[in-house]
């Protein structure tokens, strides 16, 4: 315990939680308080513990010992249904929602509004629709959720947990998915209910956003409890050495100078389109070359490489690749002419659950391979290896079922899956979500590395440090539109913001 | 019942089950003009009865993502005790009690085993099948018949329909099967709950969904059907033979996928599965009409529908996602 100075009560306290699965301990002797009115982040690297220790609060673990108290009583939820029913609301890291229901059915499992023992269907839907609305969105509540985007299916899982939650409220990295504004009125959302009282906890990679909510943070290392503090009195060097036990190296340009203007472009897209997903565009990918690409959510970055991978297929345009033109008409093409592709949504459709780690890792080269001539057992290995340590994947152990590690964890071997087919064009989309900071710069690292080695790679990100950082050009999407090309001196993060801004508003 | 909260595509197949069913009526009716009475239809819903009844059972478990192989054997156990009982004196009212009690409290069993073994309902009700049947020829091997005034006048309980058509108290009790079905699935929130572990149990479970009391009711009611089927049967043969009914939990599954219920749970409309039971029946009629044909044409024909019903199902699917692969 740091310090109480306020003396505000606490809300919810746990003490001495200790968890072990299949005899490797997760969680040692960790305590954790949070006070009513208060948003607390929880924070750590990839694998600290803390998906664990949310879901040890909340009912779905059982832990090993120690004991929670919710308002000085001891409390033990057996499964989240208590949970809930004690008025903790929760949006767990795997997006936690039923594709197959509707998006009202999903707001209110388990507590929908009834007349004799009947669901009231309309009435259901009409308070779907009222408390969507409070986060801005408008849609048919009555539709399947498998009919919306990721990012609005984490809307709707913030709204159900906001609207479960009478006293506290978790929500494990749930701006993932989220851009800049909505992250924002999500924020303003938990404020309002922080002034009423609710305890929340936040877990998140952004450092930015921790200061921008948080009033403290807990954090774990290796499923220990480093300390808690007052965000206001902890400047980020501290924190960062906190969450990694050493400090941070100063991060210094690393990039490489991108090759002139003029030098030959060996994968040249012409005019290329797709009618309601991307207006015709132009684009040359110079091998060791990073161009990034930026814009607000739903601007066309992720069609763009949809397009681009063969996953639609263009209505107009042509591609070119060593002056030979080629149709990339899908992805089976693409990844023969060398392409490979990291989606966003790697975190609900990129893993093989039961799968070890090897063989996801493995998995996109003997697709390229063809399954006639399996990789052998010895080069698996090897390349699972490499790319364990390259990343850092934790724990480091190739045959553990994937379904076993951490978030952040099973994003990395998704990154290295694609990594090991040593394609001549990476798309990546998003490929620091979800990661943390130390394994962040590890990842940057990567990308450059790749880079000087010929690779020709396109990044979508909306983190611009990020893209500042390696993209020798940035490509400004806005409404659908390439409409701005940066290149140079000109990819700083406040020039593309001012050109997503300009376009924007354009 | 008013609109349900589906979605177009899932009620798709629904609507392909409807138009086959009519289509396939129509074409009967072209060929044999005198099918297209009360009368057949009176028989057809009197004839498949207690596979309808099991049916909704299944259509349940099978929403929730499982399967259960124990319905036939359930069946010819009820038929083979409620026989004996009767025979031993005991009035069919009270007998019928303890058949549903039992049937019911072995569903409930298997329902248990699932959750707390975390076992594949294919093999627990595998298991459930042989105890069930075991336990029915442990009884008796003979066909036992029985006669009782109260299944005399449940027998001549009918409804006279317009034309020559009776509605028999066996079929109006698969209606109301039905519709209670319909309503427990498609209006309750223990309904609800099916559907959400049919859709991702794991996901269930993170959004509070009670996995084992769940489970647990599912096969409890679907144990429940097929003893109130086994009722049904008794009445409809009048007598109870426990080497009856081998396989049909097989026929009742391709009732529900005919029926448009995704056989990997989550999706499908309880009211299906009737169109489901009756396009089996419809197919079995028409044979008899024919009078030519062997009745194995059934099986075949059932065959072809299920392997129909089960690629389009796979299309709808893959149609809308498909853009992530890669
Ligand atoms: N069900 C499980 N079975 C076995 N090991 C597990 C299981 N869940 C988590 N672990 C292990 O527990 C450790 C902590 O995982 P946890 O998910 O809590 O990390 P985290 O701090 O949330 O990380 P991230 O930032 O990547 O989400 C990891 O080493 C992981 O491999
Ligand atoms: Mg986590």
């Amino acid at each position: 315990m740091d310090h109480d100075l306020q003396g505000a009560p606490d809300l919810l306290a746990a003490k001495s939680i200790r968890k072990a699965f299949l005899g490797v301990t997760v969680l040692e002797d960790v305590d954790f308080t949070l006070r009513a009115g208060e948003i607390h982040a929880l924070l750590g690297e990839n694998g600290a513990g803390k998906s664990t220790l949310v879901k040890i609060l909340t009912g779905a673990y059982r832990r090993d010992g120690g004991t929670i108290r919710l308002n000085g009583a001891e409390v033990s939820p057996r499964d989240v249904g208590e949970a809930q029913a004690l008025g903790i609301g929760t949006v767990y890291q795997e997006v936690n929602l039923l594709e197959n229901l509707s998006v009202a059915e999903n707001l209110y499992l388990g507590r929908q509004p009834r007349h004799w023992g009947m669901v009231r269907v309309r009435r259901m839907e009409a308070e779907a629709r009222a408390l969507l609305s409070r986060y801005g969105l408008t849609l048919d509540v009555g539709e399947a959720l498998s009919a919306h985007s990721v990012a609005v299916r984490q809307i709707i899982a913030i709204a159900r947990a906001v609207d479960l939650s009478g006293r506290v409220l978790f929500l494990d990295e749930p701006t993932a998915s989220l851009d800049a504004r909505e992250v924002e009125a999500i924020f303003a959302i938990l404020r309002q209910l922080r002034d009423r009282g609710l305890g929340i906890v936040i877990i998140t990679h952004f450092l930015d956003q921790v200061y921008q909510v948080a009033d403290r943070v807990t954090v774990l290392r290796n499923g220990r409890l480093v300390g808690s503090r007052d965000i206001a009195s902890l400047p980020r060097r501290d924190l960062v050495g906190m969450m990694l036990g050493r400090e941070l190296a100063d991060e210094v340009d690393h990039r490489t100078a991108p090759p002139p203007d003029d030098a030959p472009a060996p994968i040249r897209f012409r005019d290329y389109a797709k009618a309601g997903k991307v207006h015709p565009f132009d684009l040359d990918l110079r091998a060791g070359e990073v161009v990034g690409i930026a814009g607000l959510l739903g601007s066309g970055r992720s069609e763009t490489a949809f397009l681009l991978f063969g996953i639609d297929r263009p209505d107009q345009g042509t591609a070119e690749i060593d002056g030979t033109p080629v149709t990339l008409h899908s992805p089976e093409r693409a990844i023969r002419h060398g392409f490979g592709f990291c989606p966003e949504e790697r975190k609900t459709d990129g893993i093989i659950a039961d799968l070890s780690v090897r063989e996801n890792i493995i998995l996109a080269l003997q697709a390229r391979r063809g399954w006639a001539r399996p990789l052998s057992g010895t080069e698996a290995a090897q390349i699972a290896e490499r790319y364990i340590r390259a990343l850092d994947i934790r724990p480091a152990d190739p045959d553990r079922p994937i379904k076993f590690l951490s978030g952040g964890n099973q994003q990395k071997a998704i990154l290295a899956r694609w990594l090991a087919t040593d394609p001549r064009l990476l798309i990546l989309d998003e490929p620091t979500r979800g990661i943390d900071i130390g394994a962040h710069a590890e990842i940057i690292r990567l990308i450059e590395d790749l880079c000087a080695r010929g690779m020709a790679l396109v990044v979508i990100s909306s983190e611009l440090e990020e893209l500042a950082s390696y993209a020798s050009r940035v490509v400004i999407l806005s409404d659908h539109r390439h409409v701005r090309e940066l290149r140079g001196h000109e990819v700083t993060v406040s020039g593309m913001m001012n050109a997503m801004a300009v376009e924007g508003a354009a | 019942m008013t609109a349900l909260p589906m979605i177009r595509t899932r009620t798709l197949p629904f609507v392909a089950t409807v138009a086959i069913f009519l289509a396939a009526y129509a074409l009967c009716v072209a060929q044999f003009p005198n099918m297209l009475s009360t009368r057949v239809l009176g028989n057809l819903l009197t004839d498949n009865a207690f596979l309808g009844i099991a049916a909704v059972g299944m259509t349940f478990v099978i929403l929730s993502g499982g399967i259960d192989l124990s319905v036939g054997a359930v069946i010819a156990f009820t038929s083979v005790f409620v026989a004996v009982t009767v025979r031993a004196g005991v009035h069919p009212a009270l007998a019928f009690v303890l058949a549903l009690a039992l049937a019911t409290a072995f569903g409930a069993a298997m329902g248990l085993m699932i959750d707390l073994l975390a076992m594949p309902p294919f093999v627990v009700t595998l298991a459930g099948m042989f105890l069930a049947r075991g336990a029915a020829f442990l009884i008796t091997t003979d066909s036992v018949p029985i006669s009782h005034p109260f299944l005399d006048t449940l027998g001549d309980l009918f409804v006279r329909l317009p034309g020559k058509g009776r509605l028999t108290f066996i079929a109006m009790v698969m209606l109301a099967v039905f519709a209670c079905g319909a309503l427990l699935a498609h209006r309750t929130r223990f309904g609800a709950n099916v559907m959400a572990l049919g859709g991702n149990r794991a996901s269930a479970a993170l959004m509070g969904v009670p996995l084992r009391g769940t489970t647990i009711r599912i096969y409890a009611l679907s144990g429940a059907l097929a003893g109130l089927a086994g009722i049904v049967y008794t009445l409809y043969t009048s007598a109870g033979y426990s080497l009856a009914t081998v396989g049909m939990e097989l026929d009742a599954i391709a009732a529900v996928v005919i029926g448009g219920t995704l056989l990997t749970g989550g999706s499908g409309l309880v009211l299906g599965t009737l169109f489901g039971v009756l396009i089996q029946g419809l197919i079995q009629t028409y044979i008899v009409f024919d009078g030519t044909l062997s009745s194995w044409w059934t099986k075949i024909v059932v065959g072809v529908l299920l392997f129909a019903f089960i690629v389009m199902q796979r299309l709808i699917l893959i149609l809308p996602r498909g853009r992530l692969k890669g």
